[in-house]
């Protein structure tokens, strides 16, 4: 019987690196590849706040952050529309990639989107409810509904999980899941269906999109994206381990139930915050892990960062994009997304060789 | 492997034909009783409405012996929706089956391969832009269901088309296709908007013979077709390796049971619109059923057939006046007993 570490190194993180490639290059290269993510975002989240339907001038842009000036309005729109709308892109875009890459890693699942625990159904049938009993229609309403929603939604779908002698499996998981989306997709097309008020809100929320979203939204979500990130960026060796299989993981000293209970609760602090503050916006969640992944090799130490990194990106420059292409108006982030994302997606998919979950 | 005599391993054989008998009881004993449970529902649903018909009268009339009142209420007015219904169900059943098996993925279902949401937003399209109903937007469904299909398949090809490559390409297309259908959504107005959501949540209402007969031809077509790929799709289930080290050709195998499954799919679709989860929850609960390692697919279609028609019972009169869509009650019918099942489950397979 070999030891442990020989039968990580056979199916582990290293497997599918190129052998003839030394360890330590590789590494320098994955930190390089980070560095860039990173001047990337930096240039995006500049562009986000320089950008939008009503032109200001760079230099304005820059001394509104500098000096700013109550009297002046382009600097009151730099400060209270264009900087949170653009920290809320940063926050949302960061907790969608990570809880990505935990729900796929813990579901073992290539198809686990984040809202796959029940997260974004919970949080749709408690803003529809919000909206068809208590007449609600303020995004600050939504918030606590949304994250209400979600956090009950994810609870029943864990404990559904883990009914049953061998606890939350994987595919226990996911099919409850799924299943428990299903129910309160019924429920909620079932208010909708009734009433043209409460469709006409919630077709605009349930699009995803990051307009209106004040600084009082940005910091009610805040401290759980932030909270979420910590847990998240902590659980790469977790996540190592559980993707060798419960048996692997267990005879490797994991405790398979508590790394997983673990991981939900991070990925409902991260995923339910993000769809409280933007509304369900699946693709960025489900596709960019795959893309770290194809970047980074199967090692979750990498797929993280590189997720957290990755998604706010797309995000924030789909929302850029989004801006510019419909002016006057403005399209939903959760529409470009998809549109810009997908199509980069499937190229990607069709050049690398794939790593497989 | 040390040597074996004559006699164990014809004792061994044994033991294996004798687990096989008892499985195949079982699942026979499961497909009488689901066909059972669905002809009671069936009958069920065309003895209710606004003048109630006993349900042995209701039978009698199926088999010709009805008086003339009875006949027009049951076969002209009710029983193309009830057949719609179950056809449907069957469509969906066995398109879930298909492709929770290729993909050697639970939570694989139609959707996936972009059927579904390529049906729904050319049909969308065809509501809010075009202003158009009834069978011009089946028409465009079906145009959109397959073109998708198509497109996802070319796409994912390289050398081949393995099952992972083909999941990702669905995951961007179907994105994509989900996303204009929200611009849609959004752009149009509330009233058209609302009309579009009643035919993406899938109804049976007003379902006349052309929609039977669609879907009849399509289901009499294609399910003999796929009992007899039904094995290639068992060895498919073990991972391309494997199946072409038994000498399947995988390929072809995979495109001709795909080709299958998209149509049921699209024209189920195009039938009753995107009627959710049927596809999902089907294939799971048949295999559970019937104990079976691979799909069932009997069990998969009338465990499809009997949520569909159990669905539109209830969407028809379980609220009283009000009619609702009989996708908005699928999910509520089939999640319950999905969960049940996976509380009592003990092992769960990551096969389809």
């Amino acid at each position: 019987m070999p030891p442990p570490s020989a039968v990580v190194d056979s199916v582990g993180p290293d497997a599918t690196a190129t052998p003839s490639r030394p360890r330590r290059t590789r590494r320098s290269t994955l930190v390089l590849g980070l560095v860039g993510c990173v001047v990337l975002l930096v240039l995006v989240t500049l562009l986000s706040i320089a950008v939008g339907s009503k032109q200001i001038p760079l230099s304005t842009v820059i001394d509104a952050l500098r000096h700013y000036d109550d009297a002046n309005t382009d600097h009151v729109i730099i400060h209270s529309l264009r900087v949170p709308r653009t920290v809320i892109g940063l926050l949302v875009g960061a907790a969608l990639g990570l809880s990505g890459a935990l729900m796929q890693g813990v579901t073992r699942n290539p198809l686990a989107d984040p809202g796959i625990l029940g997260v974004n159904g919970g949080a749709a049938l408690f803003v529809v409810g919000g909206i068809y009993w208590f007449g609600l229609t303020s995004l600050t309403a939504y918030v606590w509904l949304a994250f209400l929603g979600a956090a009950a939604a994810s609870v029943a779908v864990y404990a559904l999980g883990s009914l049953g002698r061998e606890g939350a499996t994987p595919v226990k998981l996911a099919l409850a899941g799924a299943a428990m989306t299903a129910m309160l997709g019924s429920l909620t097309t079932a208010l909708l269906i009734g009433d043209v008020d409460t469709f006409d809100q919630f077709r605009f929320w349930s699009v995803g999109s990051l307009a209106g979203r004040g600084s009082d939204i940005a910091a009610q979500v805040a401290p759980f994206i932030l909270i979420g990130i910590v847990l998240a960026l902590v659980s790469g060796r977790l996540l190592n381990a559980l993707s060798l299989g419960d048996d692997v993981a267990r005879s490797l000293g994991q405790r398979v139930g508590l790394a997983r209970l673990f991981t939900a609760v991070t990925v409902v602090l991260l995923c339910g915050a993000a769809t409280a503050a933007a509304g369900p916006i699946g693709f960025v969640g489900l596709t960019i892990p795959h893309v770290a992944r194809l970047v980074t090799g199967p090692d979750y130490r990498w797929i993280l960062p590189y997720s957290m990194l990755l998604a706010p990106i797309l995000l924030l420059g789909s929302d850029v994009l989004g801006r510019i292409v419909a002016q006057p108006g403005e399209l939903q982030v959760g529409i470009v997304t998809a549109v810009i994302g997908a199509p980069f997606f499937i190229a990607l998919v069709r050049r690398r060789k794939l790593a497989d979950l | 492997m040390a040597t074996v005599t004559p006699a164990q391993t014809a004792e061994r054989a044994q033991i294996v034909s004798r687990a096989r008998t008892v499985r195949r009881a079982r699942s026979l004993t499961v497909i009488g009783i689901l066909a059972l449970a669905v002809f009671a529902t069936f009958c069920v649903s065309l003895s209710l409405g606004d003048f109630k018909i006993p349900v042995i009268d209701v039978v009698k009339t199926l088999f010709g012996a009805g008086d003339r009142a009875t006949e027009f209420i049951v076969n002209r007015l009710r029983l193309p929706r009830a057949l719609t219904g179950v056809l449907v169900g069957v469509a969906l059943g066995m398109s879930g089956a298909i492709f929770q098996s290729i993909a050697r993925n639970p939570l694989a279902s139609p959707d996936i391969i972009g059927v579904t949401y390529g049906a729904s937003a050319f049909a969308v399209f065809a509501i809010v832009t075009l202003g158009l109903t009834g069978a011009a937007v089946s028409g465009l469904a079906i145009l959109g269901a397959l073109l998708t299909a198509f497109t996802m398949y070319v796409l994912a090809w390289r050398r081949g088309v393995s099952s992972y490559r083909l999941i990702l390409v669905g995951i961007g297309i179907g994105a994509m296709a989900t996303s204009v259908t929200s611009y849609l959504l959004t752009k149009a107005r509330v009233e058209i908007a609302q009309q579009a959501l009643i035919w993406l949540t899938g109804s049976l209402n007003g379902r006349d013979w052309t929609h039977v007969r669609s879907m009849a031809i399509t289901v009499a077509v294609l399910a003999p077709v796929l009992v007899y790929l039904v094995h290639r799709l068992r060895i498919l289930q073990l991972g391309d390796e494997t199946a072409y080290g038994l000498g399947l050709h995988v390929e072809g195998s995979r495109l001709g049971l795909i080709v299958i499954g998209v149509l049921l799919a699209a024209v189920a679709t195009a039938a009753a619109g995107p009627i959710g989860f049927v596809a999902f929850v089907a294939p799971p609960i048949a295999r559970w059923l019937s104990r079976s390692p691979g799909p069932a697919m009997v069990a998969s279609a009338l465990v499809g057939a009997l949520v569909v028609s159990l669905s539109d019972l209830i969407a028809q009169h379980a609220f009283g006046d009000t009619q609702l869509p009989v996708g908005v009650v699928t999910g509520v019918v089939g999640a319950p007993y999905l969960m049940f099942l996976l509380a009592r489950a003990n092992r769960v397979g990551s096969g389809g």
